[in-house]
């Protein structure tokens, strides 16, 4: 069994054609998965909205873009009988130990927050990660942020009350600073 | 050789992580939860098998010249293959893998494998040389795993043996722990390794 | 004042090599002599670069407009293999010396992790042409001075009794791990 000569027609009907049939392969791949992946993101989102707010029967979505950011911020109002029941924010901070994080934080309302869920985080398994547990992410369940110093909720070694995840005070920070990223949106879409 | 040692080397006689040294930046970089060094070990080992499968039945079809980049457009191939239905069917997984998904076609492993085995042995071989090295860097990316996890968060696969709300030994889940963690490990192992 | 940011977050805080563990097999391969580690870190800091932008162009004013960002990793790691070749090619004529002290290890910056990993990372973080050139310029430091300081501590080390059982990776990677942790105390400097 010979190998093929390293002729410059050889080498290049060679690359050309395993290029060719990988990216036909892969196209077909991708136009299978196009719609899984879309999905999962927006399961996860639409799940999370369901958790942080009460019971709504329509939805209305709102986008923000806050001035020191890059990514808007969306606002879900969420109607039930065409009364508002509650306002889901779809927030983020850059801040965290490993980067982005996104929050769905739910306020009431009356304005005091509901609900926390993690939507996406890359921290540290053990460390930024319980951010996910209730022990942490309870703390801002009733937290009138209106009411805070500088409207800004904090961790205690800021000054403030919330009591930060041990050895993880960074990503708590980060949470915080996406709560209030979310506070603020809500209050511009209020306006609105 | 038969194809029983051809499959079992991989795990410790001629390990990629702990004889051969390949492999480390994701070894490293997700071995801090058992579960994602099971994801990552198994995603790599699908890469593996399968270019080793197509690298070994093109091999005579491929010019001398041009084997490395055929190589890795077939190995990137595979790789994108794993990304996109990783992210449609497991997406938590995918997000905590993140970056290192993509990396695998730059993992030393498979190319280095491709280059050895596959470019030289039948197809047949060359699957069970891909499965083999891939199965026994999961063995080692799981062992690797289960260490930090149960060292450093008092769980393993995610149940928690330890009092829930008490923290293990940081250190092991963190970037030092690993560096560390590894070392010990494959000194272990190379004992282990010269008396058998 | 962002750029200072980025820089300083990509040398020390987040050390390419320490914290987010790429370009993990050339640190181990290339360290044990402090001449081939500078030569080494040269070589990635002109490669990566490069790299950086040619394929932040590719993904932005091919991929995407064709709507085949699928097919990134390929196109990616078919870049920077072109790349290592031309860089080969062009090392070889302007400074034989150089070429022939790096060796094998040339093309071994395709493999580099760090070289892809970068590429992705810029992407990913959404930055535009300049803080993408400025990150990666800064990542590319940030592996040189850790690649430096490691082979020097690797020299020191041969000079010392380790146990046979430790001896080369082992006791190399423990030494890389107390590197890490040393770099840990950075984490605080930006918030």
């Amino acid at each position: 069994m010979a190998k093929k000569e390293s002729t410059l027609k050889n080498m290049v009907i060679c690359l050309l054609t395993i290029t060719v049939v990988a990216s036909a392969a892969l196209a077909g791949v991708y136009n299978m998965t196009k719609e899984p992946i879309a999905a999962a993101a927006n399961q996860k989102k639409i799940d999370a909205i369901h958790q942080v707010i009460p019971d709504f029967d329509r939805l209305k979505r709102i986008a923000y873009l806050p001035p020191d950011g890059k990514d808007s911020v969306i606002l879900y109002y969420g109607y039930k009988n065409d009364s508002l029941v509650g306002v889901a924010v779809e927030t983020y901070s850059e801040r965290g130990f490993s980067g982005h994080i996104g929050l769905m934080v739910g306020f009431k309302a009356d304005g005091t927050i509901n609900s926390i869920e993690v939507l996406e985080q890359k921290e540290t398994p053990g460390l930024g990660t319980k951010m996910t547990e209730p022990a942490f992410k309870d703390q801002f369940k009733g937290l009138d942020i209106s009411k805070l110093p500088n409207e800004q909720p904090k961790v205690k070694k800021d000054q403030g009350t919330i009591e930060a995840i041990t050895a993880a005070t960074i990503s708590s920070r980060a949470f915080c600073d996406a709560v209030q990223r979310a506070y603020q949106a809500k209050k511009r879409g209020d306006e609105k | 050789m038969n194809q029983w040692s051809n499959f079992t080397k991989g795990f410790i006689k001629e390990s990629p992580t702990f004889a051969l040294i390949l492999g480390m930046c994701p070894t490293l970089g997700v071995s801090s939860a058992a579960i994602n060094g099971l994801g990552m070990g198994l995603a790599t080992t699908f890469v593996l098998a399968m270019s080793n499968l197509f690298i070994s039945a093109l091999k005579d079809f491929i010019p001398d010249k041009v084997r490395i980049p055929a190589f890795i457009v077939v190995i990137a191939s595979f790789v994108t293959m794993v990304d996109l239905v990783m992210a449609a069917y497991v997406p938590a997984l995918h997000k905590t893998l993140g970056i290192f998904i993509p990396l695998i076609v730059v993992n030393c492993i498979v190319l280095g494998r491709a280059e050895a085995f596959a470019s030289r042995n039948s197809v047949i071989s060359s699957l069970i040389d891909g499965l083999g090295m891939g199965l026994g860097f999961t063995f080692a990316l799981i062992m690797l795993g289960c260490i930090r996890e149960a060292l450093g968060n008092g769980s393993v696969f995610g149940y928690k043996f330890i009092n829930p709300t008490s923290n293990g030994i940081l250190i092991f889940v963190l970037a030092p722990g690993a560096f560390i963690t590894l070392g010990f490990l494959i000194a272990f192992i190379n004992r282990f390794r010269k008396t058998s | 004042m962002e750029y200072i940011l980025i820089i300083v977050s990509a040398i020390i805080v987040n050390n390419v090599v320490l914290t987010q563990f790429l370009g993990i097999c050339p640190f181990l391969g290339v360290s044990n002599k402090l001449s081939t580690a500078i030569g080494m870190s040269g070589a990635v800091v002109f490669v990566m670069t490069l790299a950086t932008i040619v394929t932040f162009l590719v993904h932005h004013y091919i991929l995407i407009p064709l709507q085949i960002a699928f097919l990134q990793t390929i196109a990616y790691i078919l870049v920077i293999a072109a790349l290592v070749q031309m860089v080969e090619i062009i090392l070889k004529k302007i400074s034989p010396s150089l070429y022939q002290a790096l060796g094998i290890f040339l093309p071994l910056i395709t493999t580099n992790c760090a070289v892809l990993g970068v590429a992705l990372l810029v992407i990913q973080k959404n930055y535009n042409l300049m803080e993408s050139v400025v990150y990666t310029i800064a990542t590319a430091l940030g592996f040189g001075l850790a690649l430096i300081i490691f082979s020097g501590l690797r020299e020191q080390i041969e000079l010392n009794q380790v146990p046979k059982g430790m001896k080369g990776a082992p006791i190399a990677l423990v030494t890389a791990g107390l590197l890490s942790l040393a770099f840990m105390g950075f984490s605080g400097i930006v918030k």
